[in-house]
């Protein structure tokens, strides 16, 4: 286990670092002259130039590329040789030359409200999800079932900016049973908090509970048939123990391998859901920074979504290995 | 309590005319068609019958494992005074595990893959009986022991996967007897066993069956592991009962063709020629579309014999040949015994 445990560790900074190189060479050769970006209408090439030097982009892309990684790793500076150098220390992942901000701390404010929005539909999607997954199961075959498999395939087909513009319509503008989204802190006022977020967690949680009704339900029904099941109620146990205990762990992997890699997703920023209900989350900046052509900001957060892929497939791996003893020992 | 006629007092369980239908996209299964049989604890029956021949259903049915929502089962199940068929499912829960309980084909699928050995013993005693964790768990390793687990204080940690085929089956029978139940079916129990492991898992059922006073009813297709072990025995066919007998009679003094056919596809060494088995002709009959008539009928190389047409038009009744040994055919009572001498002769090597 532990050995397993430090190939995967290994593995996983190897495809890090193969990804920082891949993000960061990709943004050099795509078009677009950062330096230009630096300064406004009012830009002279003379300008241009002493930036271009200032964030050190002038140099060859090696060492451009060895001073992005020593940036991740020990920090950098920018400018070095001129009166008010920019220290940016580790882990640096870049400076927003649009934004005159280092691409850190940028991040770093951003990612509370998508890491609130992620939890909070992960909980009622899992919930509901697989709650109703189960019952579909138990009655296969009829009307409650065919209602929940029903209802699994329209909230899987309406696209969430229809879901979330649907209600904003109805429950803020028409009813005003909820005041139109602000964020604030949840530890600033918890009420307004609460206010805001609900109708983007119904929103995410829409879409994905559909999908785990699913799941839950094939997986449920497939284990359901299977000789330990029958073991277990030959035992005398009550249906609900054959079911969670028995047949729903049996079926667990492949729910708990989506759990993890669609929440790691969802970290990374809900694009549409962020931008209809004007939440300054990850894919809100996310969007921001590529109308701005913010190279160092959208290779920022493109590092962090992946590193959150990355880490959510070596837990779901170690949790599969809890599900599933035969796992530990291979 | 309504006292049934072919119900002995004495009886722990008692079936009487079992019927189990099932409905399916071609119609309905006929899975069990009247089938009727006690066994009394201390004793073992065994019920024989190629697959398809709703011996298992049977199984399942008086456990009650069979679906009621989609399945109708009827006819009458009697155990320990209690009548089974349409009792409420709880109370039915109540009894599985406690007062009977079975033991499955395939020991490598029939423990729970993701549980230790031990927590699945403790689960069946700790529904059932006001336990603590730490005496289940005694009982659990305990249990191990009498069914002959080495280091049972070690095993009862292991996973299923840690065990062989046989050790699972093992397993399966400390979980069934863990709380002591008067009736023990065993479906198949040692089909997919090695031959050697076969007999040390039927030897133990015969031990411990001594050592709890259990019922046994012994379900399987091989009528060679039958004859050391089981006290009577029905033979079933298409759903039906058609020879039910104490052991020796079967083995001795079968009357119904089917029984002969099953006896004449068993290899012995003691045959003069083990290179020719004498297979049954055809294939067993299909659930949904039984023959009119007699269900062995299409496969019966004896229906000739009976002259009015009997076997393709009714099915027979099930009579009494001699006391306790019945028997569902149309041909005379003399001509079965003539047919069934002739084979037996053939199969002790006689020149026929």
């Amino acid at each position: 286990m532990a050995g397993y445990l430090v190939r995967r560790v290994l593995g996983m900074l190897v495809l890090l670092f193969l990804l920082t190189t891949t993000v960061f060479f990709l943004f050099n050769i795509l078009p677009g002259d950062p330096a230009r970006l630096t300064c406004g209408k009012a830009c002279s090439p003379t300008i241009i130039e002493a930036n271009r030097h200032r964030l050190g982009l002038d140099e060859p892309v090696l060492t451009q590329y060895g001073k992005f990684v020593a940036g991740i790793f020990v920090g950098r500076t920018f400018s070095p040789d001129s009166p008010e150098p920019i220290v940016c220390s580790a882990p640096c992942l870049g400076y927003s030359f649009k934004r005159g901000e280092q691409v850190l701390p940028l991040i770093m404010r951003s990612a509370p409200v998508t890491f609130y929005l992620a939890i909070g539909a992960f909980v009622i999607w899992l919930v509901v999800g697989i709650s109703l997954g189960i019952y579909a199961a138990l009655r296969r075959g009829r009307w409650q079932d065919r209602l929940i498999m029903t209802i699994s395939l329209v909230g899987y087909s309406l696209p969430s900016f229809f879901i979330g513009l649907l209600l904003v319509f109805f429950v803020i503008v028409k009813w005003g049973l909820l005041p139109f989204p602000s964020y604030v802190s949840p530890f600033e006022n918890p009420v307004q908090f609460t206010q805001t977020m609900i109708l983007p967690w119904m929103v995410l949680a829409a879409l994905n509970a559909a999908f785990y009704m699913r799941l839950t339900r094939n997986q449920v029904l497939e284990t359901l048939g299977d000789d330990y099941v029958r073991t277990a109620r030959a035992k005398g146990l009550p249906e609900r123990t054959v079911i969670v205990h028995h047949a729903l762990r049996a079926g667990l992997t492949p729910i708990v391998t989506a759990a993890g890699l669609d929440l790691a997703y969802l970290l990374g920023g809900a694009i549409i859901t962020e931008n209809i209900f004007s939440l300054p989350g990850l894919g809100a900046l996310a969007v921001n920074s590529i109308t701005d052509s913010d190279l160092p900001l959208i290779a920022g957060i493109t590092l962090l979504t992946a590193s959150l892929i990355i880490f959510a497939n070596l837990i779901v791996d170690l949790l599969y290995a809890v599900i599933d003893p035969r796992v530990r020992l291979a | 309590m309504s006292q049934d006629v072919g119900r002995k007092p004495e009886a722990y369980l008692s079936v009487s005319d079992l019927v189990v239908r099932f409905p399916s996209e071609d119609g309905i299964v006929h899975a069990v068609e009247g089938v009727s049989f006690s066994v009394t604890r201390g004793k073992t029956l065994a019920i024989v019958g190629e697959s398809g021949s709703g011996k298992s259903v049977t199984a399942q049915a008086i456990m009650g494992l069979v679906d009621r929502r989609v399945a109708s089962v009827s006819g009458e199940v009697w155990l320990d005074g209690e009548e089974l068929v349409g009792m409420p499912d709880e109370e039915l829960r109540g009894l599985r595990g406690l007062k009977m309980a079975m033991i499955f084909q395939d020991p490598m699928s029939s423990l729970h893959p993701f549980y230790r050995v031990g927590d699945q013993l403790t689960e069946a005693a700790l529904v059932h009986q006001k336990l603590s964790k730490s005496d289940a768990r005694s009982l659990a390793i305990e249990m191990l022991r009498r069914v002959g687990i080495p280091a049972p204080g070690q095993r009862v940690d292991d996973y299923p996967h840690q065990l062989s085929g046989g050790m699972r089956q093992r397993v399966m029978i400390a979980m069934a007897l863990i709380n002591s139940p008067a009736l023990l079916i065993a479906d198949e129990s040692t089909t997919a066993l090695d031959v050697t492991v076969q007999a040390q898992i039927l030897e133990l059922i015969t031990k411990l069956q001594v050592e709890f006073d259990t019922a046994v009813i012994l379900i399987t297709h091989d009528l060679g592991i039958v004859a050391d072990i089981a006290d009577d025995v029905v033979v079933m066919y298409g759903g039906r009962l058609v020879e039910a007998a104490p052991t020796r009679r079967v083995y001795y003094a079968p009357e119904m063709p089917y029984t002969l056919g099953l006896l004449n596809s068993v290899p012995r060494m003691d045959r003069e020629r083990v290179d020719r088995l004498d297979p049954i002709p055809g294939n067993p009959p299909s659930a949904v579309n039984l023959p009119e008539g007699c269900v062995f009928q299409p496969r019966c190389t004896y229906s000739h014999l009976v002259t009015d047409g009997a076997c393709v038009d009714r099915n027979p009744d099930l009579v009494e040949a001699e006391p306790g040994h019945f028997v569902r055919c149309h041909l005379p009572g003399a001509e079965r015994r003539r047919i069934a001498d002739g084979v037996l002769a053939t199969l002790a090597g006689d020149p026929a």
